[in-house]
């Protein structure tokens, strides 16, 4: 087994796995129908996303697990995603029942997409052509989602007092975790340096916080771990509900 | 956010007419178009989108029905099919 290649594809796909999950949360909840149909398109964007990787880390693995198979049993100490995405929608401080909160939501996603926007574009030099068509495919949605996400944020930081404090403290509370994004070392060639992406990741949006009347937040405090399996508790709750009927109903279909 | 309504218009491949799919809540131009995207071309139904402030369209009146339609009812002439072509016309 290519256990680097395997590693990779583990990142990729869970970042986008678990993003798709806690986009999901707002399918039947978002404040207008267009808003709910556009947030489940881009949750079903990065399960698309999940679903490639995941299968090519299980070819690459050779184990006998599938897409379904790492998604729904493994645990959260397997996981790679980023914490990041992780995070409740209520936000990094909230407790387990606090109401989502839409300022938290499109911060990360103008975060995570304008990373996974730069990943991709980056990954159709890979050396690896599975990688290459999965990036050329994931790229366009990505390029949809971040500006999804900086239509909002324009708004919402530029529009009415109450939106602005909002928005800017959901940016605040999710800065530190940005940094995550570009630690850890990559395997030369398969994909770019992640350090290599902060300079236009912060480029791309510090432009879209100064338009939007915000404050790009000073750097500090960086948590990290999620590479490394080390999640926060959130993970925990979203994998219960994510993975509860699979293996509560072995070999189930429908 | 207050969101206006907006009318949505799809040309559904190159060389067809803007139709007429339904209406959007959007606050702002921009933002309709992206809504009008995601409602209506997620299963690849256009290839370009108009959107226009229901506001803006001037309508007729089920009032003027009568008066607007009915009168052409019996004008048969007003229909190519109602004039026979003469012999040897060609390119008509």
């Amino acid at each position: 087994m290519n256990a680097q290649l395997f590693e990779v594809c583990l990142r990729i796909g869970d970042d986008a796995l678990i993003s798709a999950q806690r986009l999901a949360e707002w399918s039947a909840a978002a404040p207008e129908l267009e808003e709910d149909i556009a947030l489940s398109n881009i949750a079903l964007d990065q399960l698309g996303v999940a679903r490639l990787m995941l299968s090519y880390a299980g070819e690459v693995e050779g184990a006998g697990r599938d897409e379904d198979a790492l998604a729904y049993l493994r645990d959260d100490r397997e996981f790679r995603n980023c914490l990041l995405v992780e995070l409740p929608n209520a936000g990094p401080a909230a407790g387990p029942h606090a109401p989502i909160d839409f300022g938290v939501t499109m911060a990360r996603l103008l975060f995570v997409s304008t990373y996974q926007l730069l990943l991709y574009q980056s990954l159709l030099d890979s050396s690896d052509e599975r990688l290459r068509d999965i990036a050329a495919k994931a790229r366009k949605e990505s390029a949809y989602h971040v500006d999804h996400a900086t239509q909002w944020t324009i708004r919402l930081g530029d529009g009415t007092e109450e939106s602005h404090r909002r928005m800017q403290a959901a940016v605040d509370d999710l800065w530190p975790y940005t940094h995550e994004l570009f630690t850890g070392t990559a395997p030369s060639g398969l994909v770019p340096d992640p350090a290599s992406l902060r300079a236009p990741w912060l480029e791309s949006v510090t432009d879209v916080l100064t338009v939007s009347t915000l404050t790009t937040p000073p750097d500090g405090w960086a948590p990290s771990g999620g590479r490394d399996g080390r999640h926060t508790e959130h993970l925990s709750y979203l994998l219960a509900e994510m993975q509860v009927l699979r293996r509560a109903h072995p070999g189930a279909t429908w | 956010m207050s969101s206006d309504l907006w009318e949505v218009f799809v040309r559904p491949r190159r060389g067809l007419s803007h139709t007429h799919v339904g209406s959007v809540h959007a606050p702002d131009a921009a933002m309709a178009l992206r809504n009008a995207r995601d409602v209506y071309t997620r299963r690849q139904e256009g290839v370009s989108i108009w959107v226009v402030p229901a506001a803006s369209i001037t309508a007729s009146s089920p009032d003027e029905k009568d008066s607007f339609f009915d009168p052409a009812a019996d004008k048969v002439y007003r229909h190519p099919t109602f004039y026979e072509v003469p012999e040897g016309a060609e390119h008509l």
